[in-house]
């Protein structure tokens, strides 16, 4: 068995971004595909393209969590373009604004620190939830992480299972946010791309920051 | 989601390319080798500056955006028009830091313009970049978000109107407008009124192929073109079958005349989406001209040619601007970049 983790460390968080740059690299092709329907097709290598970038700083000393996520939200930023560099940027950013000099984050101040993070997203999209976009896996995943109670991983896959559902919810939406949105109602009947690789962020977060080998669970997997 | 298996790629990517990693590194760099004395090109940044700087004292004008629309905006680069053009990926919106070099080494003490397509990640990064000039640089930066594009309807319900075509006319008379030594407040007013009076849409006849995606952005028929496409391959309005000349500048034409405002003469700009031989740019300039004169609009200016592109698409666009005896001066001025010049002399038609 496993042991129970209550709290997520400085290594758990790297460990977190590099396996969450390993599923954008396998997913990226499907992520381009996702996008080729209702927006231009490059959304996978773009995250696959601002995860390595991500990678390359992983291995530099971080003392502090709001050390750490500064740090990959500035290189997203400078690595991504298009929307989601911007978007996914101010979410680590913000994130890690909201925790200055943290070593450790609890459930509560992790869920925090997200919270933040998407308020940032939905700053800079001037977006909100319904409008087939990033913030429709966002939304239900941190409403289900703060609803779990319980173990840190129970809280981790009940967000993961929740930000999976609200991925496939985008479906029959219609955009009225970014590209998709020149498309009106042919936008329906398509996942939004920025749902997917947010749904991949938190299948990221069970297999690392849960503790144990949870990677066992298809919950929240995203194919 | 179901897991999308992909064949490996039946057939090969036809592309005067080394690697599709390398595409955006290896045209600046064929650009600086092409143009050694009027440009100078920033590898590192990704940045295209004019070989001498303009003079202290005049605004600079800043804009950039995906790589795939050449010449906008690199090509565009030179006295009369653009200071600095940043290239981003393909279709792809360059980052903050490449907008924050340009800016840094344009501003000449008078503030810089940015000219910025409105595509959500080209507004989001320009915004970035505009926030970090005013904060850690201390230049005052301005934004002009170019939408011009009629295919697109300008509601809350989308992203609003693409910038298309027009931003061409924008970095042109804002660029003669900066030159004249206008302060920042009224360069940036007279791009918002060319933006105002420009009005696009565009159409394929085939589909684009991103080097990275190695496959065509969506699939058309052997005897449909696309009505309203935009520059990135995004799906237009509608489908249809293969239609005359004529008949084609009649249905970018009447969509653009209905929300084209005020009155007076037009430029009018037959562009090119990258792969269309000039032969037909010439025969849709034609039309669109026998067009405008039955519908009794005068045609004072005209502009045929590939000047904002798709990659490898087939098609064209058309962009009307509501000219005035200023935007006509301004239009007419002297401009040297590599994609676009004429000195006081030449005569304007």
């Amino acid at each position: 068995m496993t042991e129970r983790k209550t709290t997520v460390t400085v290594p758990d968080l790297i460990a977190w971004l590099r396996r969450t740059g390993e599923l954008m690299a396998e997913h990226a092709a499907e992520l381009s595909d996702l996008d080729s329907a209702i927006g231009d097709g490059d959304h996978g290598t773009n995250m696959k393209r601002g995860f390595a970038a991500v990678a390359g700083v992983l291995d530099e000393d971080f003392e502090t969590v709001d050390a750490l996520l500064k740090r990959v939200g500035s290189t997203l930023v400078s690595s991504v373009g298009g929307a989601s560099g911007p978007l996914y940027g101010t979410f680590y950013l913000r994130m890690g604004t909201s925790q200055k000099g943290a070593t450790e984050l609890d459930a509560a101040s992790l869920l925090g620190a997200m919270s933040t993070g998407v308020e940032g997203i939905e700053a800079r999209g001037k977006a909100g939830i319904g409008e087939k976009t990033m913030l429709d896996a966002w939304m239900p995943a941190l409403e289900a992480f703060g609803r779990a109670g319980g173990s840190l991983a129970d809280a981790l896959r009940a967000g993961a299972e929740a930000a999976a559902a609200g991925r496939d919810a985008t479906e029959p939406m219609v955009a009225t946010k970014g590209r998709a949105s020149y498309l009106g109602e042919r936008s329906a009947g398509h996942i939004d791309p920025g749902a997917a690789s947010t749904a991949l962020i938190w299948q990221a977060a069970v297999e690392t920051l849960a503790g144990g080998s949870d990677t066992g669970s298809d919950d929240g997997a995203a194919s | 989601m179901t897991p999308v298996t992909k064949p490996c790629s039946v057939v090969p990517m036809k592309k005067l390319i080394n690697s599709p990693d390398t595409v955006v590194a290896d045209f600046l760099e064929g650009m600086a080798l092409a143009h050694p004395t009027s440009l100078r090109i920033d590898h590192e940044n990704r940045v295209v500056l004019r070989g001498t700087p303009k003079d202290e004292g005049k605004v600079a004008i800043v804009s950039g955006g995906g790589s795939g629309h050449e010449p906008l905006h690199g090509g565009y680069v030179g006295r009369g028009m653009l200071d600095a053009a940043c290239a981003g990926e393909v279709f792809t919106s360059p980052v903050p830091d490449q907008m924050q070099a340009a800016t840094k080494a344009v501003d000449r003490g008078a503030g810089v313009l940015y000219i910025v397509k409105n595509y959500t990640g080209d507004v989001m990064n320009f915004d970035m970049a505009a926030e970090l000039a005013d904060a850690e640089d201390d230049i005052a930066v301005r934004q002009v978000i170019t939408n011009d594009d009629v295919a697109v309807e300008d509601s809350t319900f989308t992203a609003g109107r693409r910038g298309v075509g027009g931003t061409v006319l924008v970095e042109k008379i804002a660029g003669a407008a900066a030159e004249e030594g206008r302060s920042l407040e009224e360069v940036a007013e007279v791009a918002e009124r060319v933006n105002a009076c420009a009005r696009s849409m565009g159409m394929a006849l085939t589909p684009v192929t991103v080097p990275a995606n190695g496959k065509p952005s969506f699939e058309l028929g052997d005897d449909e073109i696309e009505i309203g496409i935009g520059i990135h391959g995004e799906p237009g309005r509608r489908r249809e079958p293969v239609a005359s000349a004529r008949e084609i500048a009649e249905k970018l034409l009447d969509p653009i005349l209905a929300e084209l405002p005020g009155e007076g003469p037009v430029l009018l700009m037959v562009n090119g989406m990258g792969a269309t031989p000039l032969i037909e740019l010439y025969i849709m300039a034609k039309e669109a001209s026998q067009v405008l004169a039955e519908r009794g609009v005068e045609v004072s200016r005209h502009m045929v040619g590939e000047l904002i592109t798709s990659l490898d698409m087939a098609g064209c666009s058309i962009t009307l601007l509501r000219l005035d005896d200023e935007l006509t001066a301004l239009w007419d001025a002297p401009v040297h970049s590599p994609a676009l010049h004429w000195s006081a002399d030449d005569i304007q038609e």
